[in-house]
C-alpha cells in the first residue's frame, strides 16, 4: 500500500556515511541533472507536488537501483513526455523533432538568480479554518494513502499512520499536496507540526524522552 | 485514473546515467526549451554562492545578539529575508534551538527536503536511504556514526520535513568562545551542526 520512497523507520539500510562539506557531487552529471531539472521547471508544466509524485511513481525496482539524481532525470523525462513537451520518438532517437511553443518560456541565464531568489511560497490566504491549537492531542488517519486518487501522492508517512501525537505548532495555511499533485487544485489547509513520542512509535525506542515531529495537514488528523 | 505507467518513457533514453543526462540536455537544447548557459549559471550558484556559510552567518549572529536570536526563534522568515537568505526551498523557515535538554535533528524521510538558501544542496548522506530510513527510529545510533554521543538526559527531537516548511538547527555555542566575534564564531559552525548531526566546533 506504500511506495518505495516512504522509508521512514525501515530496517536494514546499513550505516550512514558522513562526508566533508566540500563534497557536493559525486559525478559530473549530477550537477547537470540538478540544473536540467530546475531549468525545466521554468517551463511551467508542473508544480513541486507533481514532480515529487513523478519520482515516487517510478517502478520500485528502478527507485531502489537508481542513484539520487538518476531518479530526478528519469522522472523529468517521464514528465516531459506526459505533459507533451517531448515525444517518445524524440527520447528514443535523441533528436528534437520540430519546434516547441514552450520555447518562449526557456529560462535565460540572466534570469536564474531572480528565479532562485523568488522561490515559490506554499502558503495561501483563506482556506479551511484551523481546528486545532498547540497542545491538542490528535490521531493520524489509519491509511497513509491519497484519499481521492488511488495510488496518488500524499505526504503522510506510513510510520505515522494511525498514531497519536500532540500539536506543537500551527504553520498557517498551506497547499495540500494530495490535491495539487493531481491537477485538482491547491485546496489549502491548516498545516501543523505534530510531535510523537518515540515510545508511541517504536517497539524498541532508543530513549523514552525522544520525539519525532512531522508536518501534517489538517485532513490527515482527527481529534483524539 | 491510472497512475502507474508500465512503460515509463525514461526507459527510451540510454541507460548509462551520464549519457542519459547528456541525451536529455541535447534534445531539450535543440528544442529550444533549455539554454545550457542557464544550467551553468544554476550550477555555479550552488557550487560557489549559496551554501552553509549563509547558515553559519545566521547562527553566529544569534550567538552574539540576544534580540536577533529571540526574533529568529519566534518567526524566522522576516529575519532571514532581511539578511538576504530567502529563496527556493527556504520559503517557510523554522529555526530550532539546541539546549542541554533538547537536541534537534532534521531529516526528510519521504524525499530530501532541505533549506537550500541557508545550507545549499544537501549532502549525499542526507539523501541516502540509510539516513532517511533510520533517523526517525534510531537517531542516537545515526548520531554515533557522526561521532556525536548525547547524554541520556538530553532528549532527541527529530524533525521530519514532510511539508514545505524547512528546519535549521541552532547549535549550542561552544564554551570558551566568549571573546570571539561574529566572524570568528562563523568558522565554528559546521553544516552538520545546522542539520543536527554534528555539534559546533570548539576553538
Amino acid at each position: 500500500m506504500t511506495r518505495p520512497h516512504d522509508m521512514g523507520g525501515r530496517f536494514g539500510d546499513g550505516p550512514v556515511t558522513p562526508e566533508p562539506e566540500d563534497v557536493m557531487f559525486h559525478a559530473d552529471w549530477h550537477p547537470r541533472a540538478l540544473a536540467l531539472t530546475l531549468a525545466s521547471g521554468s517551463l511551467g508544466l508542473w508544480n513541486i507536488d507533481i514532480s515529487r509524485h513523478a519520482r515516487e511513481a517510478l517502478a520500485p525496482k528502478d527507485y531502489a537501483r537508481f542513484a539520487y539524481y538518476e531518479k530526478w532525470i528519469a522522472a523529468l523525462a517521464d514528465l516531459l513526455v506526459a505533459k507533451g513537451a517531448l515525444s517518445r520518438e524524440e527520447l528514443a532517437t535523441g533528436q528534437a523533432i520540430g519546434d516547441s511553443d514552450l520555447a518562449e518560456k526557456r529560462l535565460a541565464p540572466g534570469a536564474v538568480a531572480g528565479v532562485l531568489a523568488k522561490g515559490g511560497p506554499a502558503t495561501r490566504p483563506g482556506g479551511l479554518a484551523a481546528e486545532f491549537v498547540p497542545g491538542d492531542t490528535v490521531q493520524v488517519r489509519a491509511q497513509a494513502e491519497n484519499m481521492v486518487v488511488d495510488g496518488g501522492h500524499t505526504r503522510l508517512p506510513a510510520y505515522l499512520a494511525g498514531r497519536t501525537g500532540t500539536i506543537v505548532r500551527h504553520h498557517g495555511t498551506h497547499i495540500l499536496p494530495d490535491s495539487n499533485a493531481h491537477g485538482q487544485g491547491e485546496a489549502p489547509e491548516p498545516l501543523y507540526a505534530v510531535a510523537f513520542r518515540a515510545t508511541d512509535l517504536w517497539a524498541h525506542p532508543e530513549n523514552s524522552g525522544d520525539e519525532v515531529i512531522a508536518d501534517l495537514w489538517q485532513s490527515y488528523l482527527s481529534r483524539a | 485514473m491510472p497512475h502507474d505507467h508500465h512503460d515509463h518513457p525514461h526507459s527510451l533514453l540510454p541507460s548509462d546515467p551520464a549519457l542519459r543526462v547528456k541525451a536529455l540536455e541535447t534534445i531539450l537544447t535543440q528544442k529550444g526549451l533549455v539554454d545550457p548557459a542557464a544550467l551553468d549559471e544554476i550550477i555555479d550558484t550552488y557550487e560557489n554562492r549559496i551554501g552553509p556559510k549563509n547558515g553559519a552567518h545566521v547562527v553566529a549572529r544569534a550567538w552574539v545578539d540576544a534580540e536577533f536570536r529571540a526574533a529568529l526563534l519566534a518567526d524566522a522568515d522576516p529575519v532571514l529575508a532581511e539578511m538576504g537568505y530567502y529563496g527556493r526551498q527556504g520559503e517557510h523557515m523554522v529555526v530550532v534551538e539546541n539546549t542541554d535538554e533538547v537536541h534537534n535533528m532534521v531529516v526528510c524521510t519521504l524525499c530530501s527536503c532541505y533549506p537550500w538558501p541557508l545550507l545549499g544542496i544537501p549532502p549525499g548522506w542526507y539523501k541516502s536511504d540509510a539516513y532517511r530510513a533510520r533517523s526517525v527510529r534510531e537517531p542516537r545510533k545515526v548520531l554515533a556514526e557522526f561521532g556525536v554521543a548525547l547524554p541520556a538526559e538530553t532528549a532527541v527531537r527529530v524533525w521530519d520535513s514532510t511539508a514545505e516548511v524547512r528546519y535549521l538547527v541552532l547549535p549550542q555555542r561552544p564554551s570558551g568562545t566568549e571573546d570571539l566575534d561574529e566572524a570568528a564564531l562563523m568558522a565554528l559552525v559546521t553544516r552538520d551542526s545546522m542539520i543536527g548531526t554534528g555539534l559546533a566546533v570548539s576553538p
